[in-house]
């Protein structure tokens, strides 16, 4: 791994956008506005240190240190045998394939629905929709990668669900990375579901090893319609040469639910999960469940922020962590209850499993209340396996690594028993066995 | 099968066990009795292997093997159960999932196949109605929502799966109701045979008015201090433990 300063990346970046406004004069003014807004935001808040108060714990200084091709031409080629491996068994999902956050329609099935449409973001400017949504709901200002993402986004999806529709096969949005050399891919995604519709949508990440490192920073806003229902699954796997910033934002309207299923795995180095659930509505119900494994010299941070904005609102949330060898996990909650969203009931749990003595967590569930008649609760543990329960099954025959493997899956029971899809259940599963024998 | 010799033990340095005896032969069912603190779950958590539980001394022969040597799950698969006096509930972990893993880790051990998922929910079927444990266990997590006597009414179910050679059952009259009590008591003793042994640790005559022990010993400070017929557990229930405290006081003094 070679190693330079962090404001070399930097000044690549400001380098390149002088380059990127040439090539992205055919855009629509106001796709190349948001770029240019964007960018004057990254400009001025640069990457972020520890010294920032939400990447206190997660050191990222040593992935931005590495070099990284920016070009928006990405080397690599997708083995087609690859292609099964991709699959989730008994998922009858409707494939959506990305490369390198490219949305390859020759190796996606067309959704047979025609409530539903998926197209490449690029080529749906003209859609109203785009316009609408694009930069809305995730702020550019705050945030150092959204603002960097805003403004260097090269590609992704645009997926509209059409009011009133039930769209029966879950989406499977396959996201696969692959280079010779080192890159920095910034997808974007937009994701509009119509009024009182209702979707899956199951997200793979994967990348294959090799030498190269491939710095990931993808930004997905998800705006949910009125009474509409969406499950949305994410799972991180993968090889040790990826990074992610994966950001997601949601926005939800009145009577809708949302429910974010995550589940990471040992593999890539470094994994920033942020998930902001904007609840702008009445009636509104919002779940997030987390499931981490990290292994290795992992970093896995998983950042939430469940904004109440309106009142008779629910949002519960439930992360758990089991944190191997010498990885280190990081969960940060933010439940805000703003001063109209009075009748809130917020929940928030964190729980973490230690298998090595070296493994860290840093967890900080916190809550920002402004109204006063509301329910919230939020809470953390961070324990070893009970020695109690170990015995029992040793007891009864049940070697060691078994009767561990036994209580990991049972840990993380309380995360996987609350999706509905149960091929996706037994495929985390799977990456827990998997997981741990790495 | 079972020799334990002069077993001492001790848990943060103080010594529980003080030089235990005791020969069990197959076919036999011996009751263990005492007071409290006398050290009765010291030896069931020492002859299953509980981590906490240090031998200081002495040996313990299981079948030609020494016991002590073993990790608890190989004494498991070498055929020692332990009825557990409290049972664990693991939320999360399946009643189904773990006594299938459980039967076939001990069978692999013994190079036996696995059981096919047929086989082994016909066993189950079959063991159920034999212990006459109807409890529904699919679906459910391990002992998650069982009262106190399902619980142990499931332990006496695991050792009719799991068919050890030696089963410890430590206290598992607490808490039982008279009901209760009789249907336990009735599958052990249907899971009695002449290749097996049974340790019945308990406080009470009442379980063994059920499942006749041939022989009764009492454990005081750390040693079997007497051992008798059945009729010995009767002697106690009347008389209490406190004259074995004399007599046994009146042996240190000697």
């Amino acid at each position: 791994m070679i190693s330079r300063d962090i404001d070399t990346l930097y000044d690549q970046f400001i380098a390149d956008f002088e380059t990127k406004s040439v090539l992205m004069a055919d855009e629509p003014d106001n796709v190349r506005e948001f770029r240019r807004h964007s960018f004057e935001h990254f400009r001025l808040l640069g990457f972020p240190s520890v010294k920032n108060e939400e990447w206190r714990y997660t050191h990222i200084a040593p992935f931005l240190r590495e070099v990284y091709s920016t070009s928006s031409e990405k080397p690599g080629s997708l083995d087609q045998s690859f292609l099964s491996s991709l699959q989730i068994r008994s998922l009858d999902g409707i494939r959506i394939l990305l490369f390198n956050g490219k949305y390859l329609p020759e190796f996606s099935e067309l959704p047979p629905d025609s409530g539903i449409h998926v197209s490449a973001l690029t080529g749906a400017y003209q859609e109203r929709l785009v316009s609408d949504y694009l930069g809305k709901i995730a702020d550019a200002s705050k945030n150092h990668f959204v603002a960097l993402n805003s403004a260097l986004f090269e590609d992704g999806l645009f997926i509209r669900v059409q009011d009133g529709r039930r769209i029966e096969r879950p989406l499977h949005v396959i996201h696969v990375f692959s280079s010779e050399s080192n890159m920095f891919v910034q997808p974007r995604h937009l994701f509009v579901v119509g009024k009182a519709s209702e979707v899956s949508l199951v997200e793979s990440f994967l990348n294959f090893k090799n030498e190269a490192e491939i710095f990931i920073n993808d930004v997905s806003e998800i705006e949910v319609g009125s009474d509409a229902r969406v499950q949305h699954y994410t799972i991180h796997g993968g090889c040790e040469n990826a990074r992610y910033i994966h950001h997601t934002e949601v926005r939800q309207a009145e009577r809708s639910v949302y429910n974010n299923y995550k589940a990471s795995f040992p593999g890539p180095a470094f994994l920033r999960n942020n998930l902001n659930v904007s609840l702008n509505g009445e009636n509104i119900e919002s779940h997030l469940y987390g499931l981490y494994l990290a292994g290795g010299r992992q970093v896995v941070d998983n950042h939430t922020i469940v904004d109440h904005l309106k009142p008779n609102c629910q949002s519960n949330e439930l992360y758990k962590g089991v944190i191997k060898d010498e990885a280190s996990g990081i969960f940060n909650g933010k439940i805000y209850v703003r001063k109209d969203a009075q009748k809130t009931n917020a929940f928030q749990k964190n729980n973490n499993l230690m298998l090595g003595k070296k493994a860290i967590v840093d967890s900080k569930p916190q809550l920002e209340i402004f109204a006063d008649d509301v329910k919230c609760s939020h809470g953390s543990t961070v324990g070893q396996f009970n020695e109690e329960a170990l015995f029992y099954l040793k007891s009864r025959g049940i070697g060691e690594e078994r009767a561990k493997a036994l209580l990991i899956h049972a840990f993380a029971y309380d995360v996987l028993e609350k999706m509905p899809l149960a091929s996706v259940k037994s495929h985390i599963n799977k990456l827990i066995d998997e997981g741990l024998k790495t | 099968m079972l020799s334990i010799k002069n077993l001492q033990t001790s848990v943060d340095d103080k010594e529980i066990l003080r030089g235990l005896n005791l020969e069990i032969r197959a076919g036999e069912v011996h009751a263990l009795m005492g007071p409290n603190g006398s050290g009765k779950s010291t030896l069931a958590a020492a002859l299953t292997g509980r981590d906490n539980y240090n031998v200081t001394g002495g040996q313990v022969i299981f079948e030609g093997r020494n016991l002590l040597d073993l990790s608890p799950e190989n004494r498991a698969r070498e055929g020692v159960f332990l009825a557990f006096q409290y049972p664990v509930e693991i939320p999360g972990v399946s009643n189904i999932n773990f006594l299938r893993t459980a039967l076939n880790e001990i069978r692999k051990y013994r190079n036996l196949s696995p059981l096919e998922s047929k086989e082994f929910l016909k066993l189950v079927k079959e063991k159920q109605k034999l212990v006459e444990f109807d409890v529904a266990l699919s679906n459910r997590s391990l002992n998650e929502g069982f009262s106190g006597g399902e619980k142990k009414r499931n332990e006496i179910f695991q050792l009719a799966m799991l068919e050890p050679k030696l089963a410890i059952l430590d206290e598992t009259d607490s808490g039982l109701d008279i009901d209760a009590l009789r249907i336990v008591a009735k599958g052990v003793n249907k899971l009695r045979t002449n290749d097996n042994a049974f340790i019945i640790i308990t406080h009470y005559q009442r379980l063994l008015e059920y499942i006749v022990p041939d022989f009764v010993h009492v454990l005081y400070n750390g040693q079997i201090v007497k051992s008798g017929g059945k009729e010995l557990a009767l002697e106690l229930e009347e008389k209490g433990y406190d004259w074995l405290k004399e007599e046994s006081k009146e042996r240190e003094l000697v």
